[in-house]
């Protein structure tokens, strides 16, 4: 409440709220509506305008630095703050435009993979998980991530149970997954408990100017090892991954692509906002959580999760465990602890998502026209569907990382990252990881081109309404590949924002 | 349950007073503890005990299925249109000063009120519509059996 | 460092911990989906417990200001913070539980049991016969 008179705000001003609010107001009508037609309309018109949206709000921190919106006019700290600096802005715009685009993806293949009556409920899932992920990025309020990342895992849950109808696993891992993100969920919850114990607000600029006015003591610290591992368990950070190989794995391929690209982004961005703004890493304490226990992890991730990937006869299964070892790149750029490192460690997060919604949206064409996605089913696709096909070898090698695919780039920066630190063992450790995903790309490759089709099952080129926006995420790879400009300002900035942004901005 | 008489009798004089106290807490929740999470759930149980003494059919046929998934929606859209209202007010999101521009005190008491029917609708559905997703369900081996 | 008066000053956390623990070896070691709920809920009552308990203020009062908005500055109010925070986390702990044994009514449609290691039996059935379905492609692994 300002004691001033009131200055009437524009829409201008709404924008941090309404890229929550517009995808959370489509939900409900969605169920309200009840009807299937309606549902997709909504869902994506309330998606697209989430997009633009987000390019809006992109344009404004690149012009004004962060913007400050206070829910129901109360001030910070008291009240809750969205808070979109150029770090978030960048994940808010990378979901709402996978989300987008994965939306007229969705329409033929849950058709064939979801019963027509949960049709509506898929989407309002879908909105809500949406709205969950967004929430969770764009809010600048510590408990609020919780109720946001709760909205998030629910509806996701709910998603991944949605695979049921193809293969009844899909339950048993929706139920696992829920009692592992409950109890990372819970753990995090633990953290911003003693979090407020110890500084007394749950303002995350408020904390930190706490932290570093007053340093952290034991309170803190455990507050720290909570989140880390609380978050850690969304992230899939390795030895936490073991919920992730199934969901992926038996979720509806539209869920699949959308949450690879997504979910585990936005909980890597929750991750970073903690380690690098919220707890500033001048702290001691942090430095060894991460050099001794993060970077470790991570190189085992890389090489483990790539080597099991290696001998899946599951294209879907697969890409789940590269997907593992793809964290654990990100993972060592945030490790290395400079502005290459976690610049490196955006970027690849923005490329990695959508080389994964790439090929997890292949995936999904594939399962539509031979039923599965096993080795055996989709042999010699390579003829039959060559542009489906061809779209895998492409992602495929941005995930590689062959140069002129966004992959390489960000591979690119995380060696520099890593000699810069003088650190030689880990970039050879990048580029030899790399060289296992050479072996199961090439395995797949292998397969869709150099095998004789099964007999006895329809073939031919999926429809238009999955390979457009399929094609259109395998572009954006080969695009960020060569435009290298604009995803590494907009990482730099990003970088520098999580670095320092609650202290350059944090006036109270 | 066709012969509880007692049980029947005692039902049908409860459940009106229930739904009172509900939208007594409903109310109330301004001056004292309540509000719409416990006067929904207040609510809900009104017609849980119809349908745990009378059979799920009586209970539906009161309440149907596709009125909860409504209702559900429908306190959510009651809560959010209430911000933005305020939005289109000209003020921030849930900023209830928005509807009495001159005494936001004033303005508050209605906000609440109405953020707190979109949270009475949105639980008494969600609690119905729970238990009638696990009544529903056909049971696997008939009370007989048993 | 841990006399007496530490253990006892710290009541709270000691039984905070135990409880969690008791819900956290539940949802481990248990093999029954349901169990493994009621574990978890365990887990987040001793969460919850924390909570309230660090909102707790020596002395303090129910934070409910009289009706005639008459503060007495003497009065002290416990923090009604963490009880708002909690109230959110206890829906959003009901939403879990619903939809976790939603799912096991699910499973158990499915599987026909609710026990763990029976439905990974079931699964690693079905793993094998994908396997010598599917396999032999990439030279007979199973």
């Amino acid at each position: 409440m300002s004691e001033q008179a009131h200055v009437a705000r524009t829409l201008a001003d709404h924008l941090p709220i309404l890229v929550v609010l517009v995808p959370f107001l489509a939900a409900p009508m969605i169920v309200l509506l009840g009807s299937r037609i309606l549902a997709w309309i909504i869902a994506f018109s309330a998606s697209l305008t989430t997009v633009f949206i987000a390019i809006l709000l992109l344009l404004q921190v690149h012009e004004g630095g962060v913007i400050s919106y206070h829910i129901g006019g109360w001030a910070p700290p008291m009240g809750i703050e969205y808070r979109i600096d150029a770090a978030n802005a960048i994940v808010l715009l990378l979901i709402a435009a996978i989300g987008t685009i994965v939306l007229p993806y969705a329409v033929r293949s849950i058709r064939h993979e979801i019963d027509q009556k949960h049709h509506t409920l898929f989407y309002t899932a879908y909105m809500l998980c949406f709205t969950g992920l967004l929430g969770m990025v764009a809010t600048g309020d510590a408990f609020n991530v919780f109720v946001f990342l709760e909205i998030s895992s629910l509806s996701t849950y709910v998603l991944v149970a949605m695979g049921a109808k193809a293969d009844k696993r899909a339950l048993s891992a929706a139920y696992n997954y829920l009692i592992m993100g409950t109890i990372g969920a819970t753990f995090f919850v633990i953290g911003i408990g003693f979090l407020y114990a110890g500084t007394g607000t749950l303002n995350m600029a408020d904390i930190a100017s706490y932290i570093s006015a007053n340093g952290a003591d034991r309170t803190i610290k455990t507050a720290f090892a909570f989140i880390m591992v609380g978050m850690g368990l969304k992230v899939a950070i390795f030895p936490l991954h073991q919920w992730l190989p199934n969901a992926y794995t038996y979720a509806p391929s539209a869920v699949t692509s959308f949450l690879a690209a997504t979910a585990t982004k936005a909980a890597i961005y929750v991750l970073l906002r903690f380690m690098f703004s919220v707890f500033q890493p001048d702290f001691l304490f942090e430095m060894n959580a991460i050099k001794g226990i993060m970077l470790p992890l991570a190189l085992v991730a890389m090489f483990v999760a790539s080597l099991i990937a290696v001998f899946q006869t599951d294209f879907k299964r697969m890409l789940a465990y590269s997907s593992i070892a793809q964290i654990g790149y990100i993972l060592v750029g945030i490790a290395l602890l400079s502005t290459t490192g976690l610049s490196g460690a955006i970027v690849h997060l923005f490329n990695h998502g959508i080389t994964k919604a790439a090929l997890f949206m292949a995936v999904g064409i594939l399962v539509l026209r031979s039923g599965s996605s096993f080795y055996a089913r989709i042999a010699g696709m390579g003829k039959i569907m060559p542009f489906t096909s061809f779209a895998i070898v492409l992602a495929g090698l941005s995930l590689i990382g062959v140069p002129g695919t966004a992959g390489f780039i960000s591979k690119w920066i995380l060696v520099q990252a890593a000699i810069e630190q003088g650190w030689w063992p880990i970039a050879l450790a990048i580029v030899a990881s790399s060289l296992l995903a050479v072996i199961y790309v090439w395995k797949v490759v292998e397969v869709l081109y150099m095998k004789q089709p099964a007999e006895g099952l329809t073939r031919k080129e999926a429809p238009l309404s999955m390979l457009v926006p399929m094609w259109i995420m395998t572009l954006a790879t080969i695009w960020f590949g060569f435009d290298t400009d604009l995803a590494l300002t907009a990482a730099r900035s990003a970088a520098d924002g999580l670095l320092n942004g609650f202290t350059m901005a944090g006036g109270h | 349950m066709r012969h509880h008489l007692i049980l029947r009798v005692v039902t049908k004089a409860l459940i009106g007073p229930i739904i009172l106290f509900a939208l007594y807490v409903q109310f109330h929740g301004d001056f004292s503890p309540g509000g719409g999470f416990q006067a929904g759930v207040i609510m809900a149980v009104a017609f849980i005990l119809y349908g745990v003494i009378f059979g799920l059919n009586a209970a539906q046929s009161v309440f149907p299925t596709w009125l909860v998934h409504k209702l559900m929606a429908l306190g959510v859209l009651i809560y959010a249109y209430t911000g933005v209202a305020t939005l289109f007010l000209g003020y921030d999101f849930l900023d209830y000063g928005a509807f009495d521009p001159h005494h936001p005190a004033h303005g508050q008491h209605w906000g609440i009120l109405a953020v707190e029917f979109g949270v009475l609708v949105t639980v008494t559905g969600v609690m119905m519509a729970i238990y009638y997703a696990f009544a529903e369900r056909r049971p696997r081996i008939s009370d007989k059996d048993w | 460092m841990f006399e007496l008066d530490f253990i006892l000053g710290h009541m709270n956390y000691w039984l905070f911990t135990v409880l969690m623990m008791i819900g956290l070896y539940n949802v481990v070691a248990k093999g029954n989906l349901i169990k493994k709920v009621v574990g978890l809920n365990l887990f987040q009552a001793a969460v919850f417990m924390f909570y309230i308990s660090i909102g707790k203020v020596t002395g303090g009062t129910a934070p409910i200001f009289p009706t005639d908005m008459k503060i007495d500055p003497d009065v002290v109010y416990s923090n009604p913070l963490p009880h708002v925070l909690i109230l959110t986390a206890i829906v959003v702990g009901i939403a879990t539980t619903s939809l976790a044994l939603a799912l096991i009514v699910r499973i158990r449609e499915e599987f026909d049991t609710i026990e763990e290691d029976e439905i990974l039996e079931i699964e690693t059935e079905m793993v094998r016969k994908e396997n010598q379905a599917c396999g032999d492609v990439m030279g007979g692994a199973t």
